[in-house]
């Protein structure tokens, strides 16, 4: 997994609440059988019209956002399916961040496997970034894991709650299933106090 | 006085302790909570639920967790007893590591995750604890009927090799049992009470309804537990929603999710397992436990439960991987301590009145935005902010104006199925309402069992002859319109009535209209042409 450290980039600000996995990366994407190339479709029935082109008023088709690796939208960010494709999308279109003021849990989750960042801030942080954004030409943010700590020129700043050991896993770029086999001991006593049913091993 | 003093009984059971200046002192049965004034007194047992924490029964101040008697402490929830079974390392400064009993596998978030194992060199740890089958791609025309999508075609022929690979077994397209991962689970004795499930679908939470804890990953979490059969885990918080009273009748457990939805909202369970309890839980079936827990994701909670109990055991006996001999007599009695302990804590208490409650229509684009038939598209003027804005935009989507009545929205499409509500109940409720009757000439109106089992069940009653006299299609099981990943999708500015659990921008189909509802609302729907009350229903 990529590491995240510290990242700064341009913002672009998706100004809607509830943004769904099926927005972000719709349904007849989602069976092709490797993990690369999801870019391309993200945010596709916004982005472009029934007949596949572009549609020049979709936030991120505004030449100010171009190369935008920050997006900032409203609560309750990622809800829906459990779709992984949802953050290699995002990912793979340059973002390495989404900042709400909440998260789906799945969403969170699966951020956190592809070095992706969910930066929880308060409404009214949100809404100052959303602001600037929309405002103030090739605005920036910089993201600081390590200090759990965003902010930009002009002189915002914000600190964000991260668990320990996600941003450990993060800032280290960590592969958590080496980190569980290293428990194999105690996995293996669980399951010889737990063995597997007659009905599972015989039907 | 410190805040951290308290007054021990001689026999070591705690009597009183202090909170700030006042005293916070309980009875023996510690079921009553006082902060002040009553020290010692013996009280009648009454606990006040309906906030996050207990509040003292004289003034009502929350009490912190901190300060209550320790038998209340430790008195456990059906969520904490399952999280303390499964733990099998905590290690210092990381999340717990929880052991997974089932992992149900389908052809959409897994193919990447077998090929991680395969990059890595590993195996699937627990091959009998993994099931998989093909569900969400397979067309719904009569089986046999070659797949003309090749990204499809070609995402099961992936899951066909990767179980003959790694030795896991497969209900594939022609099978007996082949159905939606949600349905087959429960009907195959898969899901017992007790279990962890986990599966790359945000509703597994359906099978909370047999008091397990099942939940959606995603697939960087399918490989780990393949490769582990754990996962790494925050714990997450506790809900409890008491639903007091009974749901009248032509108000169905769908009925029940969405209006639970409408008040707490799609995010008003963000981090919390859901456990539902009351009078109106208890008297469900276990489909309707299944669509109540199905829907808990659309709350946004981690996983939703409902304490197992005598319809839950009588569900399970005697299907194919329920236990047998011994083993059936051992997991009843440890079924049967899984229910929350009284005075156990929730972080939150949610109450709902069934008498409230009534068919539920939803009017925009997420499962949140309902309002009861009888009633109205709302007004977006009074709403907040940022609510309004999302409310307009989705009245945009729907092309439906504020103030419009319910019932005069007509529909073109009708679809019954889906993980929510493609059960043998669900058929028969919804065949209750078509028989007899005509699907309106410009509806066209499908139903698609959620199992190969149940469309056989549904066959030898004839609820089939029932759907197609009245003009409904009776199709062959899969996912189907719920999310249309295979042919059968809207089409542009089409409006459905759907049993399905999302109306999301363009889930049936780019451009499609989905209005949630129960299936005997989406069969009164077909016929009427539009949304019509179900308890005014004629019934042949």
């Amino acid at each position: 997994m990529k590491p995240f450290t510290v990242h700064r980039g341009r913002v672009a600000p998706l100004d809607r609440v509830n943004v769904d996995t099926d927005q972000i990366i719709p349904k007849q994407f989602l069976k092709r059988i490797e993990k690369t190339g999801f870019g391309q479709f993200v945010f596709y029935d916004w982005r472009f019209g029934a007949d596949g082109k572009k549609n020049p008023d979709f936030i991120l088709h505004e030449p100010r956002y171009e190369g935008a690796s920050i997006l900032v939208a409203g609560k309750n960010f990622g809800c829906g399916s459990s779709r992984e494709h949802a953050v290699w999308a995002l990912a793979d279109f340059g973002f390495r961040a989404v900042i709400s003021s909440s998260f789906a849990d799945i969403f969170a989750n699966n951020s956190t496997k592809n070095g992706f960042l969910t930066v929880k801030l308060t409404d009214a942080e949100v809404a100052t970034v959303v602001r600037r954004a929309q405002e103030i030409d090739d605005y920036e943010l910089t993201i600081d894991l390590e200090q759990s700590e965003v902010q930009d020129d002009q002189g915002f700043r914000a600190s964000f709650p991260v668990d320990p050991f996600v941003r450990h896993c993060l800032l280290n770029g960590l592969d958590d299933i080496g980190l569980t086999l290293q428990h194999e001991a105690e996995i293996a006593v669980f399951e010889a106090q737990h063995p597997v049913s007659e009905a599972l091993r015989t039907a | 006085m410190s805040s951290s003093s308290a007054f021990i009984r001689g026999d070591g059971t705690l009597l009183a302790v202090s909170w700030d200046t006042a005293l916070l002192s309980a009875s023996l049965s510690c079921t009553v909570l006082f902060h002040h004034g009553k020290r010692g007194t013996e009280i009648e047992p009454d606990f006040i639920v309906g906030s996050i924490l207990p509040r003292c029964a004289s003034c009502e101040k929350l009490i912190p967790y901190q300060f209550l008697p320790a038998n209340m402490r430790t008195a456990r929830t059906l969520f904490e007893k399952i999280w303390d079974d499964h733990l099998v390392a905590q290690p210092d400064g990381r999340s717990p590591i929880l052991y997974i009993d089932l992992h149900l596998v389908h052809e959409v978030t897994s193919p990447q995750a077998f090929d991680g194992l395969r990059a890595a060199g590993r195996k699937v740890r627990q091959p009998l604890r993994t099931v998989a089958t093909v569900d969400h791609n397979v067309p719904t025309e009569p089986r046999g009927t070659p797949i003309t999508d090749l990204i499809a075609a070609n995402q099961i022929a992936a899951l066909q090799r990767n179980c003959k690979e790694f030795g896991i077994r497969l209900f594939d397209m022609d099978s007996a049992e082949q159905g939606i991962v949600h349905v087959i689970g429960p009907e195959l004795g898969l899901t017992q009470p007790g279990m962890t499930i986990v599966c790359g679908d945000s509703h597994t939470s359906t099978h909370g309804a047999f008091g397990s804890l099942a939940f959606g990953i995603g697939t960087s979490e399918v490989e780990h537990v393949l490769a582990t059969q754990c996962l790494v885990q925050q714990k997450p918080k506790t809900m409890k929603i008491e639903v007091r009273g009974r749901l009248a009748e032509g108000v169905t457990a769908k009925d029940l999710a969405l209006g639970i939805i409408g008040q707490i909202g799609t995010d008003g369970a963000t981090g919390h397992v859901i456990e539902y309890a009351g009078p109106a839980v208890r008297a469900l079936s276990m489909e309707g436990r299944m669509t109540l827990c199905n829907m808990s994701i659309e709350a946004g909670a981690r996983a939703g439960m409902v304490a197992p109990d005598e319809t839950t055991i009588a569900y399970v006996l005697g299907r194919r991987y329920a236990p047998i001999g011994d083993e059936w007599d051992q997991a009843v009695d440890c079924w049967r301590n899984l229910p929350s302990d009284e005075g156990a804590i929730f972080d939150k208490v949610v109450e709902i009145d069934a008498a409230q409650l009534c068919p539920f229509v939803t009017w925009g684009t997420n499962p949140g935005m309902v309002a009861p038939v009888t009633g109205r598209v709302p007004e977006t003027k009074s709403m907040q902010d940022s609510d309004r804005r999302a409310a307009e935009l989705a009245l945009q989507y729907m092309a439906l104006e504020p103030g419009k009545r319910i019932e005069e929205i007509g529909i073109d499409r009708v679809f019954i199925g889906s993980c929510t509500n493609s059960r043998i109940e669900d058929l028969r409720a919804a065949a209750r309402v078509a028989k007899g009757h005509r699907v309106n000439s410009n509806v066209r109106a499908m139903v698609v069992p959620g199992s190969q089992a149940i469309k056989r069940a549904a066959e030898q009653e004839g609820l089939h002859r029932i759907f197609q006299e009245a003009g409904f299609e009776w199709r062959e099981s899969g996912c189907s319109m719920c999310l249309g990943m295979n042919p059968d999708i809207l089409q542009p500015g089409e409006r459905c009535a759907s049993t399905s659990n999302r109306n999301f921008e363009g889930r049936q189909g780019r451009g499609g209209r989905t209005h949630l509802v129960s299936p005997m609302m989406a069969a009164a729907a077909a016929i009427a042409g539009h949304f019509t009350d179900i308890r005014n229903w004629e019934f042949h």
